[in-house]
Parts: C-alpha cells; structure tokens; sequence
C-alpha cells in the first residue's frame, strides 16, 4: 500500500516530474491538501477484487485507420502564429542539453 | 429588456424562417444585453472572456442574405450562440480560463465550431471557465469568476458557469459547454437552465483543449429542453478528426423532445438511484433540493411512467476514482503547455536556460493552483510503484460503476437523481478546501466513468435558488434523455405558470 501522505519533499519531487516550479508556501499547503485528497480516495483500492478488469476508456474503441495521402494543413505561418519565439520560419526554443 | 431576449431558440429560429425578425437585428439585442449586463471581473455577470461583435453581425448579415436570396439554410441559421473557451475558434482568443494561453488565437476551429458556422449561427464570443474546466464555480478562472444571474454574490456553477450564466442571465439564447465530470450539468442545475452531456463520443472532442480524454464530451446549454435538442442534432455526429468519434448517427433528439413535450410518459420505465440523495443517503444534499426531485419524480409518475428504486452500490465510491483518473489524465494533457509552440513563456531571457527550466518557470506561472494541484496529484498516482494501487484501482472502480449502470438499465429506460447535491453556494464558501468543492459533482460523474448521456433541467427553486434534476440513459439513446425532459419540463411549467427566471433581469454594471 502506498502511503497516504505526502511531505513537502515528495511534492518537491513530483512537482520536478511535472516541470512546475513551486515556492515554499504552495509546498507546504499543497503537501496537506495532497495528503487529505488522498486519504479521501484510498479506499478505491480496497473496493474492487483482482477478478474485475481495468476500464480505461467508456465505450470499447478500434483503431482508426486512414489513408496515407497528402492533404491540406496549416501553412508554416499559422503553425508559428502562437510561437513565443520564432526565428525564420522555425519555432525558437532555449537550449534542451544542459552544459557538460 | 428586449422581449426578443426572452423567447426561446425554437421560437427564434421560427421568427427568423418567417423574417418577422431579421439576424443582424436579434445579433444586435444580445450584443446589446451583453453590453449591459455582463461587466467585467469585478461587476456584472461576466459570462464572457472575449465578445466578437464584428464577427457576429457579419456572420448574422450572411444569414439574412442568404435568406433574401432564397437559398436554403439551417434550422438555427441566424439564432446567436455562445461558446466555452475551451474550444479553438479560428482567429479568436481561446484561453481556458487560463494565463498560459492569454491572447492565443488559434489557427484552426473546433470541430463543434465548424459546425456551428456550417449552420449560420453567429458567434457572439467565448464564455469564461475554471482553468481547464477543472473546477465547480469558475473560481478557478485566471480572469476573475462569473456571477450568477439569480445572484450575483454567488457562484454559475463550474467548470462551464460561463456558458449556463450567459444562457440564464438572457445574454445568448444558446451555449455551447463540455462535461468532463459534470460541467455542463451541474452550472445549469444551479442557474435554471438545461444542460446535456451527450454519449461519450456523440459529439466530436477535435479542437476541444483535453482535460481528461477518457472522460471528455461537449454539450449543448439552452432554457429549454427542445432549444438543447436543436443545438445537440447541428453539433452531434460523427467527424472522421476525432478518433473517439461514434461512427454512426445520432438519435433523432429533436423528435424525442417533440414528442415528450405532450407529457405522456406512459410505457416508461424510470429508476431512482438510492446512493444519489436516496433513504440513507441523503448526507451533503439540501432539503429543498431533494424535496424539488421528489416533487420531479411525482410528476414523472402522474405522466404514466413507472417509477422504481434502483441500487447502484459503486456510485459512492465514483468520485474517488475520478480525482484519481481525471489528475492521471489531466497530467499527461496538460504536459502539452511545455512553453514552446504557443501560450505563455517564462525565463526565456537568460541565455543559459534549459527548456526544461523555462517549462517549469512558465507552468508555475501560468497556471493556477488547482491546476497545479491535480497535475502533482496525478504525477504521484501514476509513479511508478503506486499505479496500479491509484490509477489501477480507480480504473476497476470504473468497471463496476459500468456494471451497475447496466444492471439498472436492464430494468430502467431512463434513471434520475438530484444534479447537484446543493443551490449555489456563496463566492469563497468551497475555495479553500478542494475536497467540499469536489462534492459538487457527486451524483454527475458516474455518468462520465460510464461514458452515458446525462441531462439536467430546472426541478423548481431551493431557498429561492434554482435546482436541477438529472436524467441519465443508456449509451447511444439521448433520445430518451429529450423525451423524459421535455415530459417533465412540460409538467413543470404548466405547475409553475411560466418558465424559471431570475428574479433581478435589469441586472446593471
């Protein structure tokens, strides 16, 4: 069984999965809102025996195929239209490798 | 107020077919009502995040020419409509009710969207929303809360209080909404109006911002039964974008509200759900919203329906698994807010910054803290080790809550339950404790877990506030959904002498 609360460590962690930067304060409050969100739903676990299956989606679904032909999409203006940064005709991104 | 703002879209759209009226004229008068009434975030009702005059008048001006010429269009061409910002609009802002997107304009429409241009409905502009649609009050709303027309010190409902207060407050006759756990039901119950989430994929979900994919449907928001039945048939379908899209047709929404607006219900079979406010559990539900969906469930009866109790034993454990599904969700879509194609950038001005820094400095930002509480929340019930105690447990929770829903309709056509367990409670009532808040949706998420159709419409008034009841069906047969409504909504108004409305309609900012 999992535990059931949260320090303001394990936020700290999760919060770094997530890529959300969290000041002191929202740690602290949010490792005790957390920890009561939990609490409240840990009887989920308890609920259902090993017989029921999983359902993750409402309605059984099929792959959906089709053809593999060009078609019109956005022009390369549009796609950047939202860009925070652009340069030429690419999306401008900071550096995605850290400095070795 | 014009009397044109009163009447309902079904009437409107005649008016338009026979030009007593023209489109430009009743564009106009709900521009003209928004103006008035609907302020900003410190006053009015503030159903709207952005109003597109110019686009709204020209796509009225098209209809009426149109119209003049002879040329055959829709059945709501010309009747204005509002829609929930989380629906991309081609060329006008979609936000989410979020700082991350402020001022994006999307380069593409919705699916819904398209449809509705297809239709000649003008878009009179987007409705305000808690970030996300996480959220049952539009507290939630990086850009200030909407206020509920029947008081304005209190909260639409959420996450689609801007859709329900714009439709209730006479400022849109129409709304577009989506329901992800009860976010069009639950703003129409506690506004007075009528609000259905169709079957799980009935309506396409393409150009629809995700919050939790498997859960996920947009629906129409109306004063009327026959007015969401209209709206429903111009968005429903299949589209070929959407891979979770139905592929075959949707019932004849519009012949069941017709038909069930006679009032006679007899032949069905309509099942009470105990573990919704039922004997035994009534804790968390108001006095007066039960005895409104008793009085509901009388005339249901007086209309020739044979009214059964049922048990659905795993609703109460519903809500559990959903805040673990809907953050598990959630996280992984909201992933896409990464700071690099479009919305907000933080940080970026320090040359030495990593994208995985800027992404971070920009989501803690951008987005607000219920956000932020149920990305974390579903982070950790994903990790690995806890998966299968969290979101595997929830998705078997799931599975038993489809069982029950098909063990009741294996007795019952349709099943009922209050929508909400209360009025609408007062702005700051809930913020501080996210579980209270969450109890709003107790009895509208078993609907979404199973992926069934659900409707809201108004039961009569608690403590001078309006309550809703809920009907539910079975996959596939909205239909029945319009026929038991329009039934009730029937009996209703012949009780009451004329529709619900707010009590204050010169509401001035």
């Amino acid at each position: 069984m999992p535990p059931e609360t949260l320090s303001g460590d394990d936020v700290v962690h999760l919060a770094t999965l997530a890529r959300i930067d969290l000041d002191a304060d929202e740690r602290e409050l949010m490792a005790g809102q957390l920890s009561g969100i939990l609490a409240a739903v840990a009887r989920v676990q308890s609920v259902a025996g090993s017989d029921i299956p999983a359902t993750s989606h409402p309605l059984p679904l099929v792959n959906v195929m089709r053809p593999d032909v060009p078609r019109p999409s956005l022009d390369t203006e549009e796609a950047l239209s939202g860009a925070p940064a652009r340069e030429g005709y690419r999306f401008r991104v900071p550096r995605i490798l850290e400095e070795d | 107020m014009s009397e044109l703002l009163q009447r309902t879209a079904a009437d409107l759209a005649e008016l338009l077919a026979a030009r007593e009226v023209s489109a430009v004229e009743l564009t106009r008068a709900h521009l003209d009502r928004i103006a008035a009434v609907d302020g900003d975030q410190d006053r009015g009702i503030h159903a709207f995040l952005h109003v597109d005059d110019a686009g709204a008048l020209a796509t009225a001006a098209a209809v009426d020419g149109a119209r003049a010429r002879g040329e055959i269009v829709g059945r709501l061409a010309g009747v204005p409509i509002a829609v929930k910002d989380v629906l991309a609009t081609r060329g006008m802002p979609t936000t989410c009710g979020s700082a991350v997107l402020r001022g994006w304009v999307p380069p593409y429409d919705a699916t819904v969207v398209s449809r509705l241009r297809g239709a000649g409905m003008p878009i009179l502009g987007k409705t305000n929303m808690d970030e996300f649609a996480m959220g049952s009050s539009t507290e939630h709303s990086a850009y200030g809360p909407t206020r509920n027309p029947w008081d304005l010190e209190r909260i639409p409902g959420g996450s689609g209080g801007g859709s329900a207060a714009a439709v209730a407050g006479f400022e849109a006759p129409l709304a577009i909404g989506t329901d992800t756990g009860g976010s069009i039901r639950q703003p129409a119950a506690v506004t007075g109006t009528v609000g259905v989430k169709p079957t799980y994929g009935g309506v396409s979900r393409y150009g629809l911002v995700a919050l939790a994919s498997s859960l996920d449907q947009a629906g129409p928001c109306a004063r009327t039964v026959l007015d969401a039945a209209l709206l429903h048939a111009v968005i429903g379908g299949h589209d070929p974008l959407d891979s979770t899209s139905l592929d075959e047709p949707i019932p004849d929404v519009v012949a069941a509200a017709r038909e069930g607006a006679g009032g006679d219900l007899s032949g069905a079979r309509v099942g009470v759900v105990r573990e919704l406010g039922g004997a035994g559990h009534t804790a968390g539900y108001d006095p007066d919203v039960l005895a409104r969906f008793t009085e509901s469930v009388a005339l249901l009866t007086a209309a020739g329906a044979e009214v059964v109790e049922v048990d659905c034993p795993h609703f109460e454990y519903a809500l559990e698994a959903y805040y673990l599904i809907l953050p598990s969700e959630a996280s992984s879509n909201l992933a896409r807010f990464d700071a690099m194609r479009y919305g907000l950038r933080v940080g970026d001005g320090d040359p030495g910054a990593t994208a995985e820094q800027v992404m971070s400095a920009t989501r803690a930002a951008g987005f607000g803290a219920e956000v932020k509480r149920r990305i974390i929340l579903g982070t950790y019930a994903l990790s690995a080790g806890y998966y299968e105690a969290f979101y595997g447990s929830a998705q078997k929770v799931r599975t038993l809550v489809q069982r029950d829903f098909a063990a009741a309709f294996e007795r019952c056509d349709v099943l009922v339950s209050p929508t909400a367990p209360t009025p609408a409670f007062r702005f700051g009532d809930k913020l501080s404790d996210p579980l209270a808040m969450y109890l709003n949706d107790v009895a509208t998420i078993p609907a979404n877990l199973a992926g069934v159709p659900g409707m809201s419409l108004p039961s009569g008034l608690a403590g001078g506030l309006p309550a809703g009841i809920q009907i539910l069906a079975p996959a596939r047969a909205d239909d029945r959904l319009y026929r038991v409504g329009a039934a009730l909504e029937a009996r209703l108004l012949a009780e009451w002498g004329r529709p619900l409305v707010p009590p204050a309609l010169e509401v001035s900012v």
